[in-house]
């Protein structure tokens, strides 16, 4: 707390308690405050805006990004899926038509095209022709299938109504993954067969896994129900129902967001595959993808970061600097404020005690003389007898007079010492005069006096009166300082061409160092108890300023303090409103 | 001894003028230089007792008027300011005169009558 405190800018605490109705106008505090607030809103909000607009644009950036890689990505798979079953379908589309009935009958010719299908194409399993009906005419293959009939099963009548079919995948005898391709040819009677082969979808897994190998993204078909038609890396097994909303359908490569099961975000591609149950779908953790983002944003929140404290730190800095140079050039502009005024009260007083006084003089005069008068006449004239109670009365008046001219005497003396009247000095003469004032007094304390002089201190043009008085106040402090039986030296010296100095050294109890900023304050007095008004020393000091001066006091408690005063030899008009000659006669 | 007494305010020079004429010293009075330039022309005087402050002519610039027209004229002036200043401006711009401040001690201003008779 205490460091807090002294890291306090001057002016923070400052009242002004003399500032009067127009008080806020001077808290330093609000302007600090202001300034402060209006710099760092002008040059934080831009940055802030800038910066916020910046990285929602470069997310907006990298996002769209990672969308089209896996549109295009997705894109590619389904070329390859729908290219796989297409050609499939037309082989066997081909076989229906090249192959006249009668060989499509013959088990060793069927068996002979189901084994060029395995060379050629591979992942053929077995093949067989249903007539019109439903019933499997002729199959080879690993089954016993022959005489089955299908004319109830759905696929039987798609690909009546449609001429083509390509089944779901379902689970062979042997638990192994398979799907069927039908198609239907036309006969020159007007009935038909079926061409119907099985294949497994090991290449087709190989054909889609292959495909996401290269991205962290996870690749698989599922049907229109939701389940897994190849193996999923995050969903298992072929036919399992996978845990993501079925997408609408689209002609066209999609791109949605979900989230998964641990709840990340996820990125899903997908494609319907043409003609076939199969949709394409194509999972990413978004996380991942966004990883190098997460550098990027790093990088600009890093960057504000360190840009606002910056910034920040200047503001505060400048802000700071500047209030308290304008809070120091106010206090020195209050300061002399008071000074003026101060001398203004003063030389005001001092012209209205003139004015009363010359005024009240006048009738003053009159009463005067008129008493003289009345006691005159009782003296002078026969006819009026003498009547010692008039006179008394008389007498009574005349001496009221008197008073009262005391009193406005007294006034047009306080007004005069207002007045600067230049005189010629000699320094030691005039010292030794005041001290003439105070001999009797170091007599009676046996105080010891020396009045020492270095150096030719030249006569000099200064105000006499004003000289003395300061003289008077720093010798007075100096012997009430003392105890009986001190010292005072005095020392009187040339400082350069310009100035002399008189110090004034006592062997008093000294001041205590934080008293020694305050003596020159008015009102400050350890005296108070002994009836101290503690305005000697300030008009001392105001004295002193006045003549173009300086004084300046050192103290050591319990051995003394030593007042120095020092004089310009050339008495120049500091204060014109203390100018003798405005003050009316 | 035939003395002139000038202050703007009567009430004083009369009374003062009646008070001297009780210890036998015949004192006029007047109350702005214009009459004490027309009153001199009139009458010699021995001394003139000026007021410094007067409205339009000032003792000072009287006191020049009236060394004009008559260089014998010794002059005493009477202030209600009463500072030293007078005093210093005075034996600066009057040359040798007598201060008295008001208000008006009378055996003094008696004393200074005779003092500069006697010179």
């Amino acid at each position: 707390m205490g460091s807090l405190i002294s890291w306090k800018p001057k002016f923070w605490n400052y009242y002004d308690v003399a500032s009067g109705p127009q008080r806020q106008l001077f808290s330093f505090r609000k302007i600090w405050f202001l300034a402060v607030t209006l710099t760092a809103g002008v040059s934080l909000l831009p940055l802030i805006f800038i910066t916020v607009a910046n990285y929602r644009a470069t997310q907006k950036g990298i996002e769209s990004e990672i969308r089209l890689r896996t549109v295009r990505l997705v894109s590619n798979i389904r070329r390859s899926v729908t290219f796989f079953l297409e050609e499939r379908q037309s082989a066997i589309w081909f076989i229906t038509r090249m192959h006249p009935g009668k060989d499509l009958d013959n088990p060793s010719q069927l068996g002979l095209i189901l084994e060029n299908l395995k060379n050629s194409f591979g992942g053929f399993v077995d093949l067989g022709v249903i007539d019109a009906d439903g019933k499997q005419r002729t199959y080879v293959g690993p089954y016993d299938l022959k005489g089955k009939n299908y004319g109830d099963q759905e696929w039987f009548q798609q690909v009546v109504q449609k001429g083509s079919y390509i089944s779901d995948v379902y689970l062979g005898f042997r638990q192994v993954p398979h799907l069927v391709i039908a198609v239907k040819h036309g006969l020159a009677d007007g009935s038909f067969h079926i061409l119907r082969a099985t294949l497994d979808t090991e290449r087709f897994n190989h054909l889609i896994a292959g495909a996401d190998s290269s991205d962290t993204g996870d690749a698989f078909l599922i049907n229109h129900k939701g389940a897994l038609q190849t193996p999923s890396r995050t969903y298992g097994a072929v036919l399992q129902d996978v845990p993501l909303p079925i997408p609408t359908f689209s002609p066209k490569t999609e791109v949605l967001e979900g989230i998964g099961q641990k709840g990340d975000p996820l990125m899903i591609g997908y494609a319907y595959i043409q003609d076939s149950p199969f949709i394409l779908l194509m999972v990413k953790n978004k996380k991942n993808l966004m990883k190098d983002w997460n550098w990027t944003r790093l990088e600009l929140i890093g960057f504000l970061i360190i840009s606002v404290t910056l910034i920040l730190l200047v503001i505060l800095g400048t802000a700071t600097y500047l209030v308290e140079q304008v809070f120091l050039a106010d206090q020195r502009r209050v300061a002399m404020l008071h000074k003026v005024e101060y001398a203004n009260k003063l030389s005001s007083i001092g012209r209205l005690a003139a004015g009363v006084a010359h005024e009240i003089n006048n009738p003053l005069a009159i009463i005067n003389e008129k008493a003289g008068l009345i006691k005159d006449i009782f003296a002078f004239k026969p006819e009026y007898q003498p009547e010692p109670r008039l006179i008394g009365l008389v007498d009574s008046i005349i001496h009221s007079v008197e008073r009262c001219a005391t009193i406005t005497r007294r006034l047009l003396r306080f007004a005069r010492h207002l007045e600067v009247s230049i005189q010629t000095i000699h320094l030691e003469e005039l010292v030794r005069e005041v001290l003439g004032f105070v001999g009797k007094e170091a007599e009676y304390r046996s105080i010891e006096v020396s009045v020492k002089v270095q150096g030719g201190i030249p006569p000099f043009e200064s105000d006499r009166g004003k000289l003395q008085q300061i003289f008077l106040n720093i010798i007075n402090n100096a012997f009430a300082a003392m105890e009986d039986g001190g010292r005072l030296d005095i020392t009187l010296e040339r400082v350069d061409e310009n100035s002399v100095s008189a110090a004034f050294a006592d062997t008093g109890r000294g001041i205590p160092e934080e008293d020694l900023k305050r003596v020159f304050e008015p009102f400050f007095t350890t005296k108070a108890s002994k009836g101290g008004t503690g305005l000697g020393l300030s008009i001392t000091y105001g004295l002193v300023q006045e003549l173009g001066g300086s004084i300046r006091v050192e103290s050591t408690v319990g051995q003394g303090t030593r007042f120095t005063v020092i004089i310009p030899l050339k008495y120049e008009k500091r204060n014109r409103e203390i100018d003798a000659h405005t003050i009316s006669r | 001894m035939r003395i002139l007494l000038v202050d703007d305010e009567a009430e004083l020079v009369s009374t003062l003028a009646e008070r001297l004429s009780f210890r036998g010293i015949e004192a006029d009075w007047v109350t702005s230089g214009e009459e004490a330039l027309k009153q001199v022309e009139k009458q010699r005087y021995d001394i003139a007792v000026l007021d410094v402050k007067m409205p339009r002519i000032s003792g000072l610039a009287l006191k020049k008027l009236l060394e004009e027209k008559d260089p014998q004229l010794k002059f005493i002036f009477l202030t209600g300011h009463g500072s030293e200043e007078d005093f210093a401006i005075g034996s600066a711009e009057a040359g040798e005169a007598y201060y008295l401040i008001k208000p008006v001690d009378l055996n003094l201003l008696i004393e200074k009558l005779k003092e500069i008779i006697r010179t």
